[in-house]
């Protein structure tokens, strides 16, 4: 097999500003997710019957129902209900956080629910309120303890970001695709893209596990 | 004097599921006295304190703080509950927070006290258990004896009107049992209202003015010290104190 460095320096570019775009729709999409999906956890943990029924519903959903169906859900169905007209980036990152939403609202659950219920005896028996146990009893304790499992979902989130290609987005896959088809080679632009999806997955790992290990010791 | 009860328990009934723990008890306290609740294992005592404070609901009967009923619809527990400290047997220290923010995130929270204020409180009262020098460790690093000291001050520094003590030396090494007893005793001679659940019958009779012996989710017999231990009108009562005395 011959592999063709030059046609890759050639298209270096627009794979790079396609890598930039992967980065900002996955970091937009784990941003508006994550708080999403905090507000979806308590919806989900609420004893009253009409927030934890439809909450329980959309996580059955979106955790149940491929990514790919989701997202073209979204890119033809729910952005032009919304605004209009629809616009691949702005579809992608819905989609990916509404998705990335119903699984991180599972991580706050596990993780608010591990913390011993001694802890909010004791926040309560101080005469704390529940909102005040919560933000300064439960969450600190939970989120170090989230932290592994939120690297997970970020990193899935990451890799999950190349099917927004299928829209049309032009993130890093999408640029892959164009070249395979300007030059009908296979093995160059996809190693190369596999090659920089795996560099953002490293790095991201890497950082997730400093900043564990940061939490730990203080 | 005034007698009135600073906590009056009246005809209260709780069940967890099929399982019946409190049958109709009453009780009450008067300001400054010191209550025991003694009993076995399962006999309702730990739930008997835990509804006084509402970390269990009762279904039925009536509890009354300071005169303010915790049954009725509206009711400001948060309220009732800061003026009321509790200690449990696991103590419950925040782990991530070191010692003095442990006692001062309630009043700084809750009270609305500056934190310079809740911090020279929290240091006298760590000086009175007996551990200043432990005020920036974290409770990973403490013995047990010492979290359930710090766990004392933690509630003291809402400045209660009544403590209540669930177990709080049951979790203890045996050597560390009596550093936490006198920081109790010490409490109770300054005229601190205290209901005690506990094992240390020692302690019951020696500190406490009233003792009840609870089994089977009633009171079967109450009265002081003397009279519950050295002479017990109960056959039950009877019965238990031969078994842990």
């Amino acid at each position: 097999m011959h592999f063709r460095f030059e046609i890759i320096f050639d298209y270096i570019p627009l794979l790079l500003k396609g890598a930039a775009l992967t980065i900002g729709i996955s970091a937009l999409a784990i941003v508006l997710g994550s708080i999403l999906g905090l507000v979806v956890s308590f919806g989900k943990m609420s004893t009253r019957w009409y927030f934890s029924w439809p909450i329980s519903g959309y996580i059955h959903f979106f955790r149940g129902t491929p990514l790919y169906v989701q997202i073209l859900i979204v890119h033809f169905g729910l952005v032009p209900a919304c605004i209009g007209h629809t616009d691949a980036i702005v579809a992608a990152v819905t989609a990916l956080a509404l998705n990335s939403a119903a699984y991180t609202a599972e991580i706050y659950r596990a993780g608010i629910q591990s913390i011993d219920k001694g802890q909010t005896e004791a926040a309560q028996s101080l005469g704390m309120t529940s909102g005040q146990t919560m933000r300064f009893i439960i969450l600190p304790q939970a989120v170090k303890r989230m932290i592994p499992a939120f690297g997970n979902e970020f990193i899935v989130l990451i890799k999950d970001s190349s099917l927004v290609a299928l829209i049309a987005a032009p993130e890093l896959m999408y640029w892959s695709n164009v070249m395979r088809g300007q030059y009908l080679r296979v093995w160059e632009p996809y190693l190369t893209a596999a090659f920089i999806y795996l560099i953002l997955t490293y790095s991201l790992s890497k950082l997730l596990g400093w900043m564990e290990k940061r939490g730990v010791t203080g | 004097m005034s007698t009135a009860p600073i906590i009056e328990v009246t005809n209260l009934h709780k069940s967890f599921g099929t399982n019946i723990v409190l049958r109709d008890v009453s009780m009450q306290v008067a300001p400054g006295e010191v209550v025991v609740i003694i009993g076995p294992s399962g006999s309702g005592k730990s739930t008997l304190l835990r509804c006084l404070n509402g970390l269990e609901k009762p279904e039925n009967g009536d509890i009354r703080i300071e005169d303010r009923s915790l049954m009725q619809a509206g009711v400001k527990i948060t309220e009732i509950r800061s003026r009321m400290g509790m200690v449990f047997q696991q103590f419950n220290l925040f782990p991530h927070l070191n010692v003095l923010r442990n006692i001062t995130l309630a009043p700084v929270q809750v009270r609305k006290q500056t934190p310079i204020k809740a911090e020279e409180l929290a240091m006298s009262l760590l000086g009175k258990v007996g551990l200043l020098e432990k005020a920036g460790h974290y409770p990973a690093s403490l013995s047990g004896g010492q979290s359930q000291r710090v766990a004392i001050a933690r509630a003291l520094a809402m400045e209660p009107q009544i403590m209540l003590f669930d177990e709080p030396t049951s979790a203890l090494d045996p050597e560390m049992v009596g550093e936490v007893l006198a920081v109790m005793k010490e409490l109770a001679a300054e005229g601190m209202t205290m209901v005690i659940v506990t094992h240390e019958m020692g302690f019951a009779r020696e500190v406490g003015h009233r003792v009840l012996f609870m089994e089977q989710g009633v009171i079967v017999e109450e009265g002081t010290p003397q009279m519950l231990f050295d002479d017990p009108k109960q056959e039950r009562t009877r019965a238990f104190l031969s078994k842990v005395l």
